[in-house]
């Protein structure tokens, strides 16, 4: 507590060291006064916290927070049925816990492959039904669940094909570097709407006709291959940073070339490269939101149409700072992670040079 | 480890290839299949059609529903031209702002630079859009426009601005000053010869035809006179900047603490202040390492400037899923749209690549 005091008051000396500091501090207080105070007004002072559109116009001026209490259910979990949220609901924390888990250091064992794969089906089988449950098909999917599934398995998926393709642009044969390279390059080059829209208008169609797959298989599937594209960049400037000796020392004790990779250059590529997939999985987690424009819902759709009610019209800025606030921690605490992750690798192996790919993106804090 | 076996390597590269073009072919017959069914040929004749619909903003080309299908393309590519060119130079002058003060020693300003950056880095930017889109789109009409300072009016038409009409050749002379600056002979004796007298003729030409400056003012229920950016396009412009100024104020400010701390403390041993040392120490080095990074966020801007399609902004992404939906040529114009973003892509890797190689062969590369 005292370091924690101490640092305030360096801070607050710092502020007013100068007579030109002190004047950009006034500056800088008045300009945050300016916005905070008109917005704790907005937000708190002046806001409806109960009963229904009406009493939020005639509040007048404030937040309409009953808003929010009406239609967080809808926002949260989309059209799926009133009584059965808690099914939403479960899948997702299941999703967030195998996150968690895959998060810490402890839990880096071969039981962290089955529990995505025990974890997946069960997630599956919550919200999609079957035995017991009634079904729900997936056009009734939408909100938080969806958000979470479209970045938690696009990332777990695409991780393998990731490995895959930088070995491939890796290798001396010309056939997987030519194929490897181009997928990567190709799907670096567009923007995820154009994957988008070719898997949900052109992929179709090279189907056999009268097979229909389900749009939002074809948007996961789609996330997963642009996920795989960037990790491919992160995992190949990973294996660019082991020396070479490493391979050819493999090689000399006799293991074969995917024991070698598998039990020596990969762990030290992926474990070099982490902070960036880290910055990659937050990009993920706010650009699956981009599923709106091909009419999927989920939290910034949901939180759109809820806002788009005619009963409730008008109210979009609480829709948005809602959703907005779940964006934020989500990004923040991923980031947070990475800082961690950071700083505990650079005391694992505090003699070792760990080469920071992206040093220049993730600067160290102050 | 066994000898490579050549025959075997080529057997099994061989067998890979066969699958990928069995693979494709089956696509391939699908694809005809279902084209077959809907009563489509492949081909890009439909360029040459009516369009059929309308254009929102068209900047530079004129358009009517009657015009062709590909004029309706090229007026997206000018958008989408418009809005990444104004995009890119907005975002690095308000990235470059944040990054420099994140670094100030005062906290208060740190802070509140911080805490704005780090709210937009943690939001996504269609979020953004749509909230920003929401926003003008719910402002008052034109006779209660605000105005924060003269000749600019907000309202639900959208944001007006003082227009400056410059001369076609002034324009023409500064793009090509630019251009013979960009690609320049690195270390000719003469290189300064080309964009000295590309600026001296937009010079002599704005002498001659000097540029005009019209101020909008409220006419009926609309503005008359400046230059009125829609709502889809204000709100476009400024989500793009927010996210990307956040994304460019880290790559400065991780630039310049990358700039070994010894070169500050040796311009402060000679005397130098502050901003002196930022200017003519640390930001000539810091400079070269961000041009890489600086490149890569204008081509991220471009490409998020496809998020367009969401609020209705008629960009290239926009008009050629109109045109396919419309024409049922949705796979040439993926195509097309696959075509144009890749052929960006590879251009400024390729100069990048050139910039690298200048870097290597000067020896300005920071280590």
């Amino acid at each position: 507590m005292s370091t924690f005091v101490r640092r305030v008051a360096t801070a607050i000396r710092r502020c007013f060291s100068t007579p030109a500091a002190a004047a950009v501090t006034v500056v800088v207080a008045a300009i945050a006064a300016a916005i905070v105070i008109p917005l704790a007004r907005w937000a708190l002072v002046h806001a409806t916290w109960s009963g229904g559109a009406d009493a939020c116009r005639r509040a007048g001026g404030g937040a309409c927070w009953a808003f929010i209490g009406h239609k967080a259910g809808f926002i949260l979990f989309g059209l799926y049925p009133a009584a059965q949220r808690w099914r939403p609901g479960l899948a997702a924390a299941v999703l967030v816990a195998l996150v968690v888990c895959t998060a810490l250091p402890r839990f880096w064992t071969k039981w962290l492959l089955a529990a995505w794969a025990f974890g997946l089906a069960l997630a599956f089988f919550v919200m999609h039904g079957g035995i017991g449950l009634t079904v729900v098909p997936t056009q009734q999917w939408g909100g938080l669940p969806v958000t979470i599934m479209l970045t938690a398995l696009g990332l777990a998926g695409g991780f393998p094909i990731a490995i895959l393709l930088a070995l491939g642009r890796r290798s001396r044969r010309p056939l997987p570097r030519v194929a490897a390279g181009a997928i990567v390059e190709v799907v670096r080059g567009v923007p995820l709407i154009a994957v988008l829209y070719v898997a949900v208008l052109v992929f179709p169609l090279a189907l056999p006709t009268g097979l229909s797959v389900d749009k939002l298989a074809l948007a996961q599937a789609a996330v997963i291959v642009f996920a795989s594209a960037y990790l491919a960049e992160a995992v190949r400037s990973g294996l660019q940073l082991v020396p070479a000796r490493r391979l050819d020392a493999g090689l000399a004790l006799g293991l074969g070339w995917w024991q070698t990779m598998q039990r020596i250059v990969l762990p030290e590529a992926l474990r070099t490269v982490l902070p960036s997939f880290i910055s990659i999985a937050v990009g993920f987690f706010q650009d699956t939101s981009l599923i709106v424009i091909i009419g999927l819902f989920d939290l910034l759709n949901t939180a759109r149409s809820a806002a788009q009610d005619p009963n409730w019209l008008g109210f979009y800025t609480e829709a948005f700072v809602f959703v907005g606030a779940i964006y934020f921690c989500g990004s923040a605490a991923l980031s947070r992670y990475g800082l961690w992750l950071e700083r505990r690798m650079a005391r694992a192996h505090p003699g070792a040079h760990v080469p920071r790919p992206l040093s220049l993106t993730a600067a160290p804090p102050e | 480890m066994r000898p490579p076996s050549l025959r075997r390597d080529a057997v099994l590269q061989g067998l890979g290839l066969g699958l990928t073009a069995a693979v494709v072919w089956w696509l391939a017959r699908n694809t005809g299949a279902s084209l077959a069914q809907r009563g489509l040929t492949l081909g890009f004749g439909f360029l040459r059609h009516p369009a059929n619909f309308e254009i929102g903003d068209t900047w530079w080309l004129r358009f009517s529903p009657a015009d062709s299908v590909g004029r309706a393309i090229v007026v997206g590519l000018l958008n989408t031209a418009l809005v990444s060119a104004l995009g890119c130079v907005l975002a690095i002058a308000v990235g470059f702002v944040a990054g420099i003060l994140r670094l100030s020693p005062n906290p208060a300003l740190r802070g509140l630079v911080r805490a704005a950056v780090e709210i937009v880095r943690n939001t996504p930017l269609l979020l953004l859009l749509l909230f920003l889109a929401a926003s003008l789109h719910a402002l008052p009409p034109p006779r209660q426009a605000l105005s924060p300072v003269h000749g600019v009016f907000l309202s639900d038409r959208g944001l007006v601005l003082p227009a400056v009409s410059v001369s076609r050749w002034t324009i023409l002379f500064v793009v090509a000053a630019v251009g013979a600056l960009v690609l320049r002979r690195p270390l000719g004796r003469w290189w300064w010869v080309a964009p000295a007298a590309f600026a001296a003729a937009a010079l002599v030409s704005a002498v001659v035809r000097p540029p005009v400056t019209t101020v909008a003012r409220l006419r009926g229920f609309n503005f008359a006179g400046g230059v009125t950016l829609s709502p889809e396009l204000a709100a476009l412009l400024a989500a793009l900047v927010l996210h990307q100024s956040a994304h460019i104020s880290e790559v400065v400010r991780g630039a310049v603490l990358a700039v070994p701390r010894g070169q500050r403390d040796a311009a402060g041993a000679l005397g130098m202040s502050r901003w002196q040392t930022l200017r003519l120490v640390v930001m000539p080095v810091a400079l070269r390492a961000m041009v890489p990074l600086l490149a890569t966020n204008c081509v991220s801007l471009i490409k998020n400037s496809s998020l367009a399609v969401a609020i209705g902004f008629p960009d290239v992404v926009s008009i050629l899923n109109t045109a396919g939906n419309q024409t049922g040529h949705s796979i040439e114009t993926m195509l097309i749209m696959i075509a144009v973003y890749l052929s960006l892509s590879l251009l400024v890797a390729a100069a990048l690549g050139r910039y690298n190689a200048h870097l290597l062969r000067t020896g300005t590369a920071i280590s």
